[in-house]
């Protein structure tokens, strides 16, 4: 068997989350400065300019790209031949604390939704849990911002609504959050599944690297033809026109009942903080 | 070029800015989001003494990152506006008729700008970065426990903006 420390858990979390908040993904800024070049509205063209300007400034100066350092959300893989004799959890949330204190990043949790007391370290971070083969922990973090989670919704479908019924659920969503979301956007679709199932399913989807495709070729279909429509309904950089709506749409599908088309959609916003690392467990001398 | 104003704002000037002018704001503002909005409105209904004089002054919606050492701010893009159309009305009925933040607004809240000769404002959303360089002085005034979301007095340089909603109420959304 195999385990991580610790003490490696909490420096790892912590150094996530400072990272995430200052450096944008090479891979998305390479997408803003192509959808600089596309775009056909002056004014928008202008406001992606500015968010391009705005990540250098951010990793340059240390300086988080924006100040909504969100709640935090952590996807683990974790190895199936790993053992941790702690509370795993635990210590994503002590990292998470330090992150945001050392970070000096803004701490955006209240105690209880209608109390509205601030934690004053940004926890609990929302924390998920799936297994893989091998002795590796994957973790994967985002500081995800509120203006765009506000603006996702969920909705149970009738499956006779099929395709067609998804792709006006998925347009309507991004039309009314409008320039509410920070558009340009990366939607995260998630289709089948129950109720709580598509709305992860979402939340995975923009998680995904923005340049690759989904799994199978009807969600490939589905997000080419999506991203094209959504492009079309000149809500533009910051809800003020144009072409560049959504970078990408990532659309993730799962089985689902025979009485239902579950679908998800999680709008994630130009700031599309995100960081992975793997760590490799150590071996355990067997005492037995 | 975008046209230079300096706070405060008052109502002549308020009535010269047109949808989708770009302005460059120098002076003081003041920081308010959802619960200071909230406890400015309660402290005008208790008839308690408000924190600043809100006539002609500029508000943002903004809960910034908190300052390093060496930082005057840390990040202070907007925050979306719509959460506070329901507190607006009555702190402009005050005089606090300028309001910077992102996205759209109520009907209700443009029917209150038209008859309080007011104007909004969109600063970018996500250049908490790059607006923070705009920042010189930073004071906080009130509601200090209230960390990120405590009102504090911003002296800025040529903080960029975009002319939203008009004094006669045309909006720059469709």
């Amino acid at each position: 068997m195999y385990t991580i420390k610790r003490k490696t858990i909490i420096e790892t979390i912590k150094d996530l989350f400072i990272d995430s908040a200052y450096n944008l993904d090479e891979k998305l800024v390479s997408s803003l400065k192509k959808a600089k070049q596309s775009e056909t509205n002056n004014l928008g063209k202008n406001i992606l300019d500015r968010i391009i300007d705005n990540q250098e400034i951010a990793r340059n100066d240390d300086i988080p790209l924006c100040q909504d350092t969100g709640v935090s959300v952590v996807f683990l893989e974790i190895g199936r031949e790993l053992i941790f004799d702690y509370d795993l959890e635990e210590a994503i949330n002590v990292g998470v604390r330090r992150g945001y204190i050392d970070g000096f990043l803004r701490k955006s949790i209240v105690k209880h939704p209608l109390n509205r007391i601030n934690t004053l370290d940004n926890t609990p971070a929302i924390v998920h849990f799936n297994f893989i083969p091998g002795n590796k922990l994957i973790i994967h973090v985002a500081p995800k911002g509120g203006g765009s989670e506000n603006m996702s919704r969920l909705k149970m479908l009738s499956p006779s609504e099929g395709e067609a019924g998804v792709i006006d659920f998925v347009l309507d969503t991004v039309k009314k959050a409008g320039g509410k979301a920070c558009p340009p956007l990366i939607v995260g679709v998630g289709i089948g599944g129950n109720f709580e199932k598509s709305a992860l399913l979402a939340k995975q989807a923009i998680f995904r690297s923005i340049d690759d495709n989904a799994k199978n070729e009807v969600d490939q279909k589905l997000e080419k033809l999506l991203l094209e429509k959504i492009n079309k309904l000149n809500v533009g950089p910051m809800g003020l026109g144009g072409t560049t709506t959504a970078l990408a749409v990532k659309v993730n599908s799962f089985p689902c009942h025979i009485a239902s088309l579950p679908v998800a959609v999680n709008l994630q916003c130009h700031s599309a903080r995100k960081k992975e690392v793997t760590l490799i467990g150590k071996k355990i001398n067997n005492t037995n | 070029m975008a046209k230079k104003l300096t706070t405060p704002i008052n109502e002549e000037t308020r009535k010269s800015l047109t949808v989708g002018e770009e302005i460059l704001i120098s002076g003081y503002i003041y920081t308010a989001r959802d619960a200071a909005h909230k406890l400015l409105v309660d402290a005008i209904k208790n008839k308690e003494k408000l924190p600043f004089d809100l006539i002609d002054q500029v508000v943002y919606y903004v809960g910034p990152t908190p300052a390093k050492p060496n930082q005057v701010i840390g990040a202070c893009g907007p925050t979306s506006s719509y959460r506070m159309d329901k507190f607006s009305p009555e702190l402009m009925k005050r005089g606090l008729n300028v309001m910077i933040g992102k996205g759209p607004r109520s009907e209700e809240f443009i029917d209150a700008v038209k008859e309080n000769k007011a104007v909004y404002l969109l600063a970018i959303g996500g250049l908490g970065a790059k607006l923070s360089k705009t920042v010189k002085e930073n004071t906080t005034i009130a509601y200090e426990y209230l960390q990120s979301e405590a009102i504090h007095r911003l002296k800025v340089v040529e903080f960029p903006v975009i002319v939203a909603i008009d004094y006669l109420g045309n909006t720059i959304f469709q």
